[in-house]
């Protein structure tokens, strides 16, 4: 009796079970089929998210700035009617050139003593790290009212191309010198190891040597820095001011792009000129961009 | 015949920081001779080697005593360190090209040391290409990068390059531990070439190149020079037993 | 750390004690063999020798395998370079053994003439060198392997008496010729297996200090 019903439960329990395995081991690679596809579905949505808010942001600018591009918004003088920007793009390109004169080098030279000078890990070093540190992280607001404190006011200066311009390079230089930091730290040791080796000294090392292969790295750094130059306002409303003519000397002052921009569009009447104002201001960013790609190339292979 | 003496180390001793790398190594190193040093990891042959060329004042916290002397001279006294580099090349374990084309590679250190003259500097790079065996490989591809060589082939470009300043010593650590075994037998002919002119110390973990190639060997361990003799003689009869357990590899 | 490298040199140690004991077996039943005119003792001394060639093909594949493998520096290459001379010393040991053995089973069809009082005095030494060159190697003796060196003198002058006896020997009796030549060249055979007994022996001297002089002193 007992030993039939053994028999019985091997005999249909058997293939059940088998059953049971099976269905699980589906549901198994089931499972596992759609972890795969949603793992793949979200990145490739966020994708298309980005992608398509970028081409939205753009669109939208040229769809509304083309239009009102005419001549008479690049006139020399500015007046109520043509709303010219030219003055802006000129004070623009005179305050990225400027400010970069004044930052570029000293970052720049700042980076190079503290990576290939100092000595690891030494006071000085960690001070000057800290600072640039705190100093990139401040908002440009509150650079702009030091400026306005310090340089157009308590110096007497007003508002003016310089106030504008050093402001601007207090801010930019911390962010030259990191980049320029790091890539010069990513210049492999060895290259210095056979450059001293062959009797160079540390300064030929340094320029015939570690320069040029971080070139391409702090170029990236300072078409970062100009990058933000561009788009910067609030530091520069309350130091170079918002003139809308071309700047004379330095102690002139002028409207850059975005401020101009900004005046335009406060004002209300003028949406029009503001969708082209943006227009010019990204072809200008595309441009620095793509010129700076090319150039940074040219220097890789060469 | 008895050659010159090219080395003269007395006393040496090394620190980093507090840690004593080197222990009073005395010895001396013949012209125009390859001598290898070798010994296990962290023995302190290489540190006794970047010491011939005063690589070691590159490191921070390091501290050098006893005399070490170049053609009689102590090269810790001189202050030149530039011109001590340039008589006693060196050529690292890894390959390591500049980025930049091979001629410029090859010129740079006769740049760095004054010429200037196009034609001359033909001269040199052609010359140095051909001490290193590269020449047939690379008259072509001068103005290529340096980069796009083989890892055999690079190694060659840095002998080459390191020849270009005309030294009268090629201090070598581990030159060929990163190649493939053609590569390694093409250096290695080549080293038999350099000692005709040149004065070669190299550090080596391969106990069968050390015999193949060098006529003197030293074995060094935990800091201290343990034995130094003809190559035969330590490899066939060594007189201490640890350099003994050591080539037989019963000790790692 | 090289624990398979030592294991391998262990076990050549063994072959090579193996193979020297098959020697000693070898001359002891030619010697016996000759002396009592036993052809069953003759044999053996044959079989011997078969094994012992076979052991020198194992040995020197073993020690060809072993310079590929382990690129041996020192006393290992020292120790490897001796056994690869050792084994073919001891090879023709036993092939003059067996030589000795065939002759003495000739001979053991007719009694002796006379027996030359030299010739067992003369196998008993050589029989001697052998196994001394061998236990030399076994113990790493260095004065035994040099008193093997030195005993190859009597061995020789041994020979030179044996050589006068049977002079004797067939001058007296001319019917005893064959015999006489017969134990002639077994003395030559005796007098061979000990040059190669003071070969092993030099070859020992070797494998301890590192320097080979052959018996005419010069370093080799």
């Amino acid at each position: 009796m007992r030993y039939t019903l053994i028999n019985l439960f091997y005999k249909v329990g058997s293939p059940l079970r088998q059953m049971v395995r099976r269905t699980m081991a589906f549901f198994r690679r089931l499972t596992r089929r759609i972890e795969d596809a949603v793992f793949r579905f979200f990145p490739w949505l966020a994708a298309i998210f980005t992608f398509g808010a970028l081409l939205f942001l753009i669109g939208h600018i040229l769809v509304n700035g083309i239009p009102y591009l005419r001549p008479s918004l690049f006139a020399l003088k500015y007046n109520t009617e043509n709303v010219s920007l030219l003055p802006a793009l000129v004070t623009t390109v005179f305050m990225v050139l400027l400010s970069l004169l004044i930052a570029a080098p000293l970052g720049l030279f700042t980076a190079i003593y503290l990576v290939e000078y100092a000595k690891r890990g030494s006071r000085l070093v960690r001070l000057v790290r800290v600072t640039a540190e705190t100093l990139s992280g401040i908002p440009s607001i509150v650079y702009g009212l030091f400026g306005s404190l310090f340089f157009v006011s308590w110096l007497g200066w007003g508002y003016s191309l310089l106030a504008g311009t050093l402001t601007l390079s207090i801010m930019i230089l911390p962010l030259i010198m990191r980049t320029a930091e790091e890539s010069l730290k990513a210049v492999p040791d060895t290259y210095r190891e056979g450059s001293f080796g062959l009797g160079a000294g540390r300064l030929r090392t340094v320029f015939r040597i570690v320069l040029p292969a971080a070139a391409p790295g702090i170029l990236a750094g300072v078409i970062l820095a100009m990058g933000r130059i561009v788009g910067e306002t609030a530091a520069l409303i309350y130091t170079a001011g918002s003139v809308a003519q071309i700047p004379n000397s330095l102690l002139a002052s002028g409207r850059t792009l975005a401020i101009h921009m900004y005046a335009l569009s406060s004002e209300g009447l003028y949406t029009g000129q503001a969708y082209a104002t943006a227009v010019v201001l990204l072809v200008l960013v595309v441009g620095i961009n793509a010129l700076s790609a090319a150039l940074a190339k040219r220097i890789a292979k060469g | 015949m008895r050659n010159m003496l090219k080395f003269q180390l007395e006393d040496v001793q090394l620190w980093y920081n507090d840690f004593k790398a080197l222990h009073g190594v005395n010895m001396d190193i013949e012209e125009k001779e390859i001598t290898a040093f070798i010994g296990p990891s962290g023995c302190g042959k290489s540190t006794l080697l970047k010491c011939l060329n005063r690589m070691n004042d590159l490191v921070e916290g390091c501290r050098i005593t006893g005399k070490l002397l170049l053609d009689g001279e102590d090269i810790n006294a001189t202050q030149d360190v530039n011109r001590l580099r340039r008589r006693v090349g060196m050529v690292f374990q890894k390959p390591n090209p500049f980025p930049m084309s091979i001629y410029d590679n090859i010129a740079f250190g006769p740049r760095t040391h004054g010429v200037t003259s196009r034609l001359k500097l033909d001269g040199i790079v052609e010359k140095a290409l051909r001490d290193a065996a590269i020449w047939e490989e690379t008259k072509d591809r001068l103005k290529k990068s340096a980069l796009s060589l083989s890892g055999g082939q690079q190694q060659r470009l840095c002998i080459a390059r390191a020849l270009a300043v005309e030294p009268e010593v090629l201090l070598m650590d581990e030159p060929t531990s990163a190649l493939d075994p053609i590569s390694t037998s093409k250096i290695e002919e080549l080293m038999a070439d350099l000692k005709k002119k040149y004065t070669v110390v190299i550090v080596t973990h391969n106990m069968q190149q050390a015999t193949r190639i060098s006529d003197k060997t030293a074995f060094f361990l935990l800091g201290e020079l343990i034995e130094y003799g003809e190559t035969e003689q330590v490899f066939s009869m060594p007189k201490d037993q640890r350099c003994e357990d050591y080539i037989t590899g019963r000790f790692g | 750390m090289r624990s398979r490298f030592d294991r391998q040199l262990e076990t050549l140690n063994t072959m090579l004690i193996e193979m020297g004991m098959q020697v000693e077996t070898a001359i002891a039943a030619s010697i016996e063999a000759l002396k009592k005119q036993d052809t069953i003792l003759a044999k053996k001394a044959i079989a011997a020798d078969t094994e012992i060639d076979q052991q020198e093909k194992d040995i020197e594949a073993m020690c060809l395998k072993l310079l590929l493998q382990q690129q041996p520096v020192a006393k290992d290459l020292r120790l490897i370079s001796a056994a690869l001379k050792m084994i073919t010393d001891m090879e023709r040991i036993g092939d003059q053994a067996a030589d000795i053995a065939e002759i003495s089973i000739f001979l053991s069809q007719a009694p002796y003439v006379k027996t030359p009082e030299h010739i067992p005095q003369m196998a008993a030494a050589t029989a001697k060198m052998v196994t001394e060159s061998i236990d030399a190697f076994v113990k790493k003796d260095l004065e035994l392997a040099n008193r093997v060196i030195a005993d190859d003198d009597v061995v020789d002058r041994l020979f030179d008496a044996v050589k006068g006896d049977l002079i004797k020997l067939m001058s007296a009796d001319s019917s005893s010729g064959s015999q006489a030549i017969d134990l002639l060249m077994i003395a030559k055979y005796l007098e061979r297996i000990g040059d190669h007994a003071t070969n092993i022996a030099e070859w020992v001297v070797f494998s301890i200090t590192g320097k080979h002089e052959d018996a005419a002193g010069s370093e080799g």
